[in-house]
């Protein structure tokens, strides 16, 4: 049977401020386990939580950058629930009057663009660590407190991979903002997603499932993907699904039932009391505004225009902010008028350069300027070939050098001596008496084997091109 | 408003109190009359008040993003019920 697919997800980002959410303490990773801990994030009876300057002004530029309605009034509240990672016994989050709401993501998929709701955009305060030994839990609580982003998607992701570009887009947005680090491994992006299927033109909402345990980008599709196949097999069986919260399982490519001990979930929020409101007024709004650099889906229109890139091209290299800078650069200093060769070196030899150093494009060791030169002599004075280029960028990228003085170094330079070029190919000629009979006798083919043969001569250094005129010339006085 | 003895055992459950047959009778009566006290309050009429969600007439109390003191390791555990080297224990919370 066919079914629809409901996809909703709850981002939590990890904001990189130089201190926690409401106490003083470092938010530096991987430091010594409760080094950086106080009586406010172990919540001591009688300390008082003051919040941070930047968690707000960094929550309010994200929010703005996923063109959601930033509320003029905002409070926090308190989520009730024991959990040894929570010294409190309850979170310090936002309920009823959230930081903003009502915004939105693009996203495209093969030429296709789909708007994505964003419900709400909140704050609140992360959890510690705990590490599970036999029979023990141990607990760090230096993450406790750390300020955190809840983003929330409306029910309108249609598929896993949309699922997957969601999530791309959200991460390349926020990394564009430099508030987070956006490193699943390092747990400072976490995804969890809601899936419900329903018969096509079905209205009512099917009963959904909670995943949670994803640990990569890849991994959220994975589980979706697996769990829309496990419901509808519980549909068409004639089975109900069961509303419930399902671990994924990486190795096994599974989900697993939760099983919890607890019930229901009631949390109970009410308002914190330790806490007054906050009211942000337009004008600090318009000036956070002002700080919001151009964007991801700005930038790759802007590509498109300016540089003639293909959508795909324009997404590519417009993905990482510094990536885009570095791109933006070599196509200023490339004086054509059409860009394509720069793009085409950019995507193809150096990303595959970089992401063999697991870098991008720009943190290698090469000048937009040297770069252009190199694509000049390979591509416009055509003095190297195109693969002895991918060469000599190798080398660029690890010593420093310039094109130029590697092609020097190495003699690589292509030969357009006709001379020389007559020479060889006289040579060829004679040699390869069958294939010139081939050639005359009409198979057009031949005269590549001879091209290669001449190229052997020259220790692949003649210009290809040149060597195929000259061979053709030759043969007609054969 | 009137409140069952199911309800008390659920909101003591949350709270993670056990209570016997005779307690659980005792603060159903107790807090039945602390809600019938709170009922008195729905007399007035509030529909031109605003919730208020702070006491004080303070808002936008702020702190700059300076690093400052945190607790030596010591310290923060010194009150742990228990503890293993630099962390706080408590019993396996997953199996
Ligand atoms: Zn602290």
């Amino acid at each position: 049977m066919n079914y629809e697919v409901v996809i909703g997800l709850e981002v939590h980002v990890q904001l990189k401020t130089k201190t926690k959410s409401f106490c003083g303490c470092s938010t530096e990773f991987g430091s010594e386990p409760n080094s950086q801990v106080c009586p406010v994030c172990l919540g001591f009876p009688g300390s008082l939580p003051v919040l941070n300057r930047s968690f707000l002004d960094y929550a309010v530029k994200v929010a703005l950058a996923l063109n959601c309605k930033v509320q003029e009034y905002t409070k926090f509240d308190r989520k009730n629930y024991f959990y040894p990672d929570l010294p409190k016994d309850y979170q310090i989050s936002q309920y009823d009057l959230p930081l903003s709401r009502e915004g939105f993501l693009d996203i495209e998929i093969d030429g296709r663009h789909k708007r994505i709701g964003i419900t709400r955009v909140h704050m609140e305060e992360d959890a510690g660590k705990l590490i599970h030994q036999q029979g023990v839990s141990l607990v760090d609580y230096n993450r406790t407190g750390m300020p955190l982003l809840e983003i929330v998607s409306e029910p309108e992701i249609s598929s896993p991979l949309e699922a997957y570009e969601y999530l791309n887009n959200l991460k390349s947005i926020i990394k564009y903002l430099d508030v987070s680090d956006c490193d699943m491994e390092k747990g400072s992006l976490r995804c969890d997603a809601n899936v419900s299927i329903r018969k096509i033109g079905e209205k009512a909402l099917g009963t959904k499932a909670e995943l949670k345990n994803m640990n990569s980008f890849k991994a959220v599709k994975d589980a979706l993907s697996y769990e829309i196949e496990r419901q509808a097999q519980v549909l068409d069986s004639g089975g109900k699904v069961v509303q419930e919260t399902l671990l994924w399982d990486e190795k096994q490519m599974k989900t697993f039932s939760m099983r919890s001990k607890e019930g229901a979930k009631d949390y109970r929020y009410f308002p914190e009391p330790d806490l007054p409101p906050f009211i942000i007024s337009a004008d600090r709004i318009g000036e956070i505004k002002k700080n919001i650099p151009e964007l991801p889906q700005e930038k790759k229109m802007r590509f498109m225009k300016e540089y003639g890139l293909s959508e795909v091209y324009a997404q590519i290299l417009t993905c990482d902010k510094e990536d885009a800078g570095y791109a933006e650069e070599c196509f200023k200093a490339f004086a054509d008028k059409d860009k394509k060769p720069v793009a085409n070196w950019l995507i193809g030899a150096l990303s595959a350069i970089a992401s063999s150093h697991n870098r991008g494009i720009s943190e290698e060791k090469l000048s937009p300027e040297n770069l252009i030169d190199l694509i000049v002599l390979v591509e416009k004075k055509q003095i190297i070939s195109n693969l002895v280029g991918k060469s000599v960028l190798e080398e660029m990228v690890n010593t420093g050098k310039s094109a130029e003085a590697i092609i020097g170094e190495k003699n690589l330079a292509q030969i357009s001596d006709s001379s020389f070029l007559e020479n060889l190919a006289d040579e060829v000629i004679k040699e390869n008496a069958r294939s010139v009979q081939d050639y005359k006798s009409g198979k057009a083919n031949a005269i590549m084997f001879l091209v290669g043969q001449l190229m052997k001569k020259s220790k692949g250094k003649a210009n290809p091109k040149l060597a195929q005129e000259i061979l053709k010339r030759r043969l007609e006085n054969v | 408003m009137s409140i069952s003895k199911e309800t008390v055992d659920y909101v003591a459950n949350l709270a993670r109190i056990q209570l016997n047959e005779q307690e659980l009778e005792r603060l159903s009566r107790q807090l039945q009359g602390i809600l019938d006290f709170i009922d008195k309050l729905r007399e007035i009429d509030i529909s031109d008040i605003a919730p208020t969600s702070h006491i004080l007439e303070i808002k936008n109390i702020l702190r700059d993003d300076t690093p400052g003191e945190s607790l030596p390791a010591e310290k923060a555990l010194a009150n742990a019920p228990s503890k293993n080297g630099r962390f706080f224990t408590v019993p396996k919370v997953i199996e």
